[in-house]
């Protein structure tokens, strides 16, 4: 501040800036930093329950994840945004999707494809079309399609489950899991999805203060009643009741963090219910009906594909203009 | 206008400045089926170039016999004739490769690189000239998929023509073997083709620019070189 500012600051004066005039009372960075911090008690069960190793493989996502939003934006000529924290937040959540133990350089492959092909590549935050996350792990499930299925045994079991995932034990083997342990966490899986209980806690922390919109959990959840009992109806002794279904393998997670994603899923919240909707009922097919156990992952990366024609046709009617009328604005 | 190409220059635009898979963005359908690896791409290619060479010739010397109304069915029986040949030999010589290729080598027929010289260039040209064209866009096809196939077969099997270029510590990436990995190789390869003829033609631009500035005027661009037909 210099004196004459200060002299200046006495008289009325007129700024004149352009659009936008409103700004949220979030920024980029604070954003990322509080789901970051929504996904703490996630990433400590799975250390607690998979052991230390684990930290390695999110430092290593997270770290090249950074790197690769950095070198290219470089490469670009553009201001590179690393301190956003958007790109350690991808590589975070793609380290809790994979399974423990998880190679190393094949962590570093998928990060490097998530925020490389899933984001960058499209022109960076907010113009990608999939969830970046997801990309990569889809990318990893392609390549290295025997070492992500590879279930570490998680440190604290005592039931006789063994290594697989309380999925692939219903599909394959028929087996199927309590739901106590399936809430706490205590059974195979990807990194951050075992434990329901710690993916509630942080994604009710993110509704509460209003990140993630209510809506895509809630109607993915719904979803999964409705469709999951609709299949338990007809069959109980194939299909799993619909409270397996939510708390088994990464529908929480996904439900939570992954579709809730704000450059991935539509803007509407009609929109909303019905993005929710169809992933739950993309899901359950492919669970009971598909070659994979799990499908959390491709039912989110099918529905993001739809989220612009979504937007599309959920755009409400333009105020003051009768609703089906004449003027209304045809596609 | 023709005239001023030289025959060089003829046959050295197939290699990159329209090459069949980077600038025209022809023939994707066995770029992107057969590429697993860099023999395949070579045998596919060579395929190619052998129908689009001989079709190109025949085409080019009885092109003023053709009626404009059945040229495109006339180019087919033409280029028909020469698969057949080419697979013939194949299933005789090849067995192995033959079967690897699988449907694709019949396809050719309707690979749309061969019509599309056709009709864009052999039917208009004398046959030298069509002869030279058809064997640079041959060889540019055989060299994007000697590149692709080579990509994918590095990643995805560790090797290159079938012997082990990576060490046993990598992993073979499964998924360049696979459809996902030849759009996403393709992807990438046309991206950075692109990247480098807009730097290319940038440069240009504004080295010429840097010329007319010398001599003191303005330069003005009636036709943006970058625009190149």
């Amino acid at each position: 501040m210099t004196a004459s500012d200060s002299e200046e600051n006495k008289q009325i004066r007129f700024d004149l800036t352009t659009s936008p005039h409103l700004h949220s009372k979030w920024s980029t960075q604070k954003v990322m930093w509080l789901v970051v911090a929504s996904l703490a008690p996630s990433i400590f069960t799975s250390l607690l329950f998979f052991g230390l190793y684990q930290l390695l493989i999110i430092a290593v996502a997270i770290l090249f994840a950074a790197g690769t939003e950095y070198a290219l934006q470089v490469m670009r000529n553009k201001q590179p945004t690393i301190l956003d924290g958007s790109a350690m937040l991808t590589g975070l959540l793609l380290a809790l999707t994979l399974p423990p133990n998880f190679s190393l350089s094949a962590t570093a492959i998928g990060s490097v494809v998530a925020v490389g092909l899933g984001k960058q590549i499209f022109g960076g935050l907010g113009f990608n079309i999939f969830n970046p996350a997801l990309v990569g792990r889809a990318f990893l499930q392609a390549a290295f399609p025997v070492q992500i299925t590879t279930w570490s045994k998680p440190h604290l079991a005592v039931d006789t489950i063994s290594s697989a995932t309380p999925l692939a034990a219903f599909k394959f083997d028929h087996v199927s899991t309590e739901i106590g342990p399936l809430f706490f966490g205590n059974i195979g899986g990807s990194l951050g999805e075992t434990s329901a209980l710690a993916i509630l806690a942080g994604g009710f922390f993110l509704i509460a203060i209003r990140i993630v919109n209510w809506q895509i959990p809630v109607s993915m959840i719904l979803g999964m009643i409705i469709f999951g009992g609709v299949f338990h109806l007809i069959n109980p002794a194939v299909n799993p009741s619909p409270l397996f279904h939510i708390f088994a393998g990464g529908f929480l997670f996904g439900a939570m963090f992954m579709a809730t994603d704000w450059v991935t899923s539509p803007i509407t919240s009609s929109g909303m219910w019905i993005f929710g909707l169809g992933i739950s009922l993309i899901l359950v097919v492919i669970r009971l009906y598909g070659g994979l156990p799990e499908g959390v992952m491709y039912s989110i990366l099918f529905m993001n594909a739809f989220v612009p024609l979504i937007n599309r046709l959920t755009q409400p009617a333009i105020f003051g203009i009768k609703q089906g009328g004449q003027n209304e604005k045809s596609y | 206008m023709k005239k001023q190409v030289t025959l060089s220059k003829e046959f050295l635009k197939g290699l990159w400045d329209i090459n069949p898979i980077f600038k025209q963005v022809l023939g994707m359908c066995p770029t992107l089926a057969v590429t697993v690896s860099a023999i395949n791409g070579i045998a596919m290619g060579l395929a190619t170039t052998f129908v689009l060479v001989c079709a190109s010739l025949l085409i080019s010397t009885i092109r003023k016999l053709i009626p404009t109304q059945v040229r495109i069915a006339s180019f087919i029986v033409i280029i028909a004739t020469f698969v057949t040949i080419v697979d013939l030999v194949m299933k005789a010589k090849f067995p192995e490769l033959s079967k690897a290729l699988g449907p694709f080598i019949p396809l050719i027929v309707v690979n749309c690189l061969i019509l599309g010289r056709q009709e864009a260039f052999a039917s208009k040209s004398k046959p030298l000239r069509a002869l030279l064209d058809a064997l640079g866009n041959g060889a540019g096809f055989l060299l994007a998929l000697f590149v692709l196939g080579g990509i994918r077969e590095i990643i995805g099997s560790r090797t290159l023509l079938g012997f082990q270029v990576m060490p046993n510590g990598f992993e073979p990436w499964l998924i360049m073997i696979l459809p996902a990995g030849a759009f996403l190789t393709l992807g990438l390869l046309l991206g950075f083709a692109n990247l480098y003829t807009g730097r290319r033609d940038r440069f240009e631009k504004e080295a010429l620019q840097a010329q007319y500035r010398s001599v003191g005027k303005e330069a003005v661009f009636q036709n943006d070189p970058s625009e190149k037909s």
